[in-house]
């Protein structure tokens, strides 16, 4: 018997974007146009039955291009890479959701997918009706979840509230009990999207131990995640894409390393020699880096103390008070804070190389993406002489922590860990 | 561990042909459309004070609407039949059709956030109201035999072909069923058309007036070509099976029983075809 479980071979996605007047979401603009251009129409439609696999057009945006790999049984393969480097198109095709432009895949077993948990929830019935539904929505029969309800019930601990209508439930209540719907499922490939990054810590470490024990199992897992750390602790494999295309596969470990090193080197670091530096009659910019203490290359993680270095050559012959200021900004452009080096340090300066180093603290930062959005030198408190943007852009990870289960991001644009102390002030004798 | 014959094993890849419905497939998650029906039956009428007298008021009022206007101010002929039974044994399954009908064409569009995150057989979603709507057509039936017991008629030995009278019912809806809801998801027009169609094609039917109108008005030739539209079939041969007052049209039917199965063929056909982008254009 062969043992293996997806073949993946040549699979591209290509969606039809822009060129409005071509795409009619409107029957009446669709019988207009089809009335008015039936020429055009009838080459449109002849292009596309000459389709080919090289055709390079505008209008086609490839969510995926050749990606080909192989997947054994019991193999729990993680699959990484950018927004929109197409992993989500990538499972949705594996899960049947939507059709490949070319290319095929075989897979040889059961699979079940979860793109989400809680699909079809209907919040007008009742959690026992809910447990139903959900589970054959997931492709189980109800004798299977007859016959597991209990366990799954079990897993949830709504018991209390089983034959009350969803719409009574608080959030938490209802994502851990389609959750634990999700979890009794048991089918050989299972085909896994971001499960993890909804509900509250207490929720994440249950399912990172779950799907754990689903690898343990020698099922065959796919799994999806932007949680890197996550896919270190439950995968052996993994596959990296980047723009649609399949960038590397192999060895965990060596491909998130691989993901990661990549990042850092486009964007922790910009460094000039005093010929191509950017430069004004003030100063010229000889590099701006991000620096972190970690062994073996190990991505800079939430709570990770890290620091920046800016060295500048001063072509001023006078004195001046040098003032670097940065924005950080993170992903969704919020301002988290705004660096000045006159904060600590108000020593004149003349010509010659400079170096400044801003120490972030360890605990503050959050998870996510962030970037130096807006750098700039004020001299003497007044003038702006120099400025720069997006400078510097990096990524801050999740730490992982399965103690705590501290995997996620936190709410809130930063994440410092405050100091608690608490004494029992009167203990009542029971 | 399985052996190789029982792993299911299957192909992914683009869909050149077409084909019609997977029976076996189907039969897989038969468990699924249980529970959609159940959801919707259950579903519908929870938190209404009147509960499932809702499914017997839609019908109900109609014939007393119809039976006032078309049968007393009117004056249209009903074949010798007292004219508010004349009118409920055509609303009755008149009621399930349109209703089947626009819960098909808002099936796909009311569930898109199930099937773009988890597959099955996607002619689940529209068979859906074709079946769930069954539910309001025999509670609305209890009012049938009521009305019959009322006005003292027995139905005659053509009561036996009631059952296959229902299947063209819900043939008829499937097949119209499965062209607007696939139309639907793409061209969202055709979910405010579908209000205009519900009423074009219930003056159509012979639901306030008789068929044998149009027999005597238009001649044979229209006759028959009237019944094309499978309802008229269906309508006309309720009233013979039922009430017995006229013999059974045997003609109607035939030429229904071929229209719908032509309609449900084409409109499965159709599903299958653009099921495919379905998860991408909604």
């Amino acid at each position: 018997m062969s043992n293996t479980a997806i073949k993946v071979d040549k699979i591209s996605k290509a969606y039809l974007i822009g060129l409005k007047d071509e795409m009619h979401e409107n029957l009446g603009n669709a019988i207009l146009s089809w009335l008015k251009y039936p020429f055009s129409n009838y080459k449109r439609l002849r292009k596309l039955n000459t389709f080919k696999n090289n055709q390079e057009s505008d209008d086609l945006f490839w969510a995926l291009r050749d990606v080909s790999f192989e997947v054994k049984h019991g193999e729990v393969l993680g699959i990484i890479g950018a927004n929109g480097a197409g992993k989500s198109t990538l499972l949705k095709i594996l899960a049947r959701i939507t059709e490949p432009t070319f290319g095929r895949a075989e897979v040889y077993g059961r699979v079940a997918s979860l793109l989400e948990v809680g699909t079809g929830f209907n919040l007008e019935l009742t959690g026992r009706e809910n447990v139903y539904l959900n589970g054959t929505i997931l492709g189980m029969t109800k004798k299977e979840i007859d016959r597991k309800f209990d366990e799954i019930i079990d897993f949830s601990g709504v018991e209390k509230f089983i034959d009350t209508q969803a719409k009574k439930y608080s959030n938490g209540m209802r994502i851990r009990l389609a959750f634990a719907i999700a979890a009794s499922i048991d089918t050989e490939i299972m085909i896994i999207d971001e499960v993890l990054s909804i509900g509250d810590a207490e929720f994440q470490r249950k399912s990172i131990a779950k799907m754990e024990s689903l690898a343990r199992d020698g099922r065959t897992v796919l799994f999806v995640s932007h949680n890197l750390s996550a896919v270190k602790a439950i995968c052996s494999r993994a596959i990296h894409l980047y723009n649609g295309k399949l960038a590397r596969e192999g060895d965990v470990d060596k491909i998130i390393s691989a993901y990661l090193s990549q990042y850092s080197k486009d964007h922790t670091v910009q460094k000039w020699n005093l010929e191509s530096a950017p430069s004004n009659e003030f100063i010229k910019l000889i590099k701006a880096e991000l620096k972190h203490q970690s062994e073996n290359g190990e991505p800079l993680k939430s709570g990770d103390p890290f620091e920046f270095e800016f060295i500048l050559y001063n072509l001023q012959t006078t004195e001046h008070v040098l003032d670097i200021v940065f924005q950080l900004k993170d992903e969704l452009d919020n301002l988290v804070f705004v660096g000045s080096s006159l904060d600590d340090n108000y020593e004149k300066v003349k010509e010659g190389y400079i170096k400044w180093v801003c120490k972030v603290p360890a605990n503050i930062m959050n998870q996510g993406s962030y970037s130096l959005n807006k750098f700039y030198l004020i001299k003497d408190k007044t003038t702006v002489i120099y400025e720069h943007r997006n400078i510097l852009s990096f990524e801050i990870m999740y730490a992982f922590d399965m103690r705590i289960g501290d995997i996620g991001r936190k709410e809130g644009i930063i994440k410092p860990k405050l100091h608690w102390e608490m004494c029992v002030l009167e203990e009542v004798e029971s | 561990m399985n052996t190789v014959s029982s792993v299911p094993h299957f192909i992914i890849q683009p869909q050149k042909k077409w084909k019609l419905i997977d029976f076996k497939e189907l039969y897989k998650h038969k468990d699924l459309l249980y529970f959609f029906v159940l959801r919707d039956v259950t579903v519908l009428y929870k938190q209404t004070v009147f509960g499932l007298i809702w499914a017997i008021m839609n019908p109900v009022f109609s014939m007393v609407v119809f039976s006032f206007i078309f049968g007393n101010l009117a004056n249209i002929p009903s074949d010798g039949i007292p004219y508010p039974i004349f009118s409920f044994s055509a609303v009755l399954p008149w009621t399930y059709f349109s209703q089947a009908m626009n819960g098909a064409t808002n099936s796909l569009l009311s569930s898109t956030s199930i099937f773009t995150k988890v597959y099955f057989p996607r002619i689940i979603i529209p068979l859906t109201p074709i079946v769930s709507k069954l539910a309001d057509f025999f509670i609305a039936f209890v009012i049938l035999i009521i009305m019959m017991l009322f006005y003292n008629i027995v139905p005659n030995i053509n009561i036996i072909f009631l059952p296959f009278l229902i299947l063209l019912m819900v043939l008829s809806a499937a097949g119209i069923g499965m062209w607007l809801s696939s139309l639907a998801i793409q061209y969202r027009d055709v979910r405010f058309a579908v209000g205009l169609l519900t009423t074009l094609l219930m003056y159509a039917a012979p639901v306030v007036f008789p068929a044998s109108l149009v027999q005597q008005k238009f001649g044979d030739v229209l006759y028959y070509l009237y019944g094309i539209y499978p309802m008229v079939g269906v309508i006309e041969g309720f009233r013979a099976s039922l009430l017995g007052f006229r013999e059974m049209p045997w003609g109607l039917i035939l030429i229904g029983t071929v229209s719908s199965t032509i309609l449900f063929i084409s409109g499965t056909y159709h599903f299958r075809k653009t099921e495919k982008i379905f998860a991408d254009v909604a």
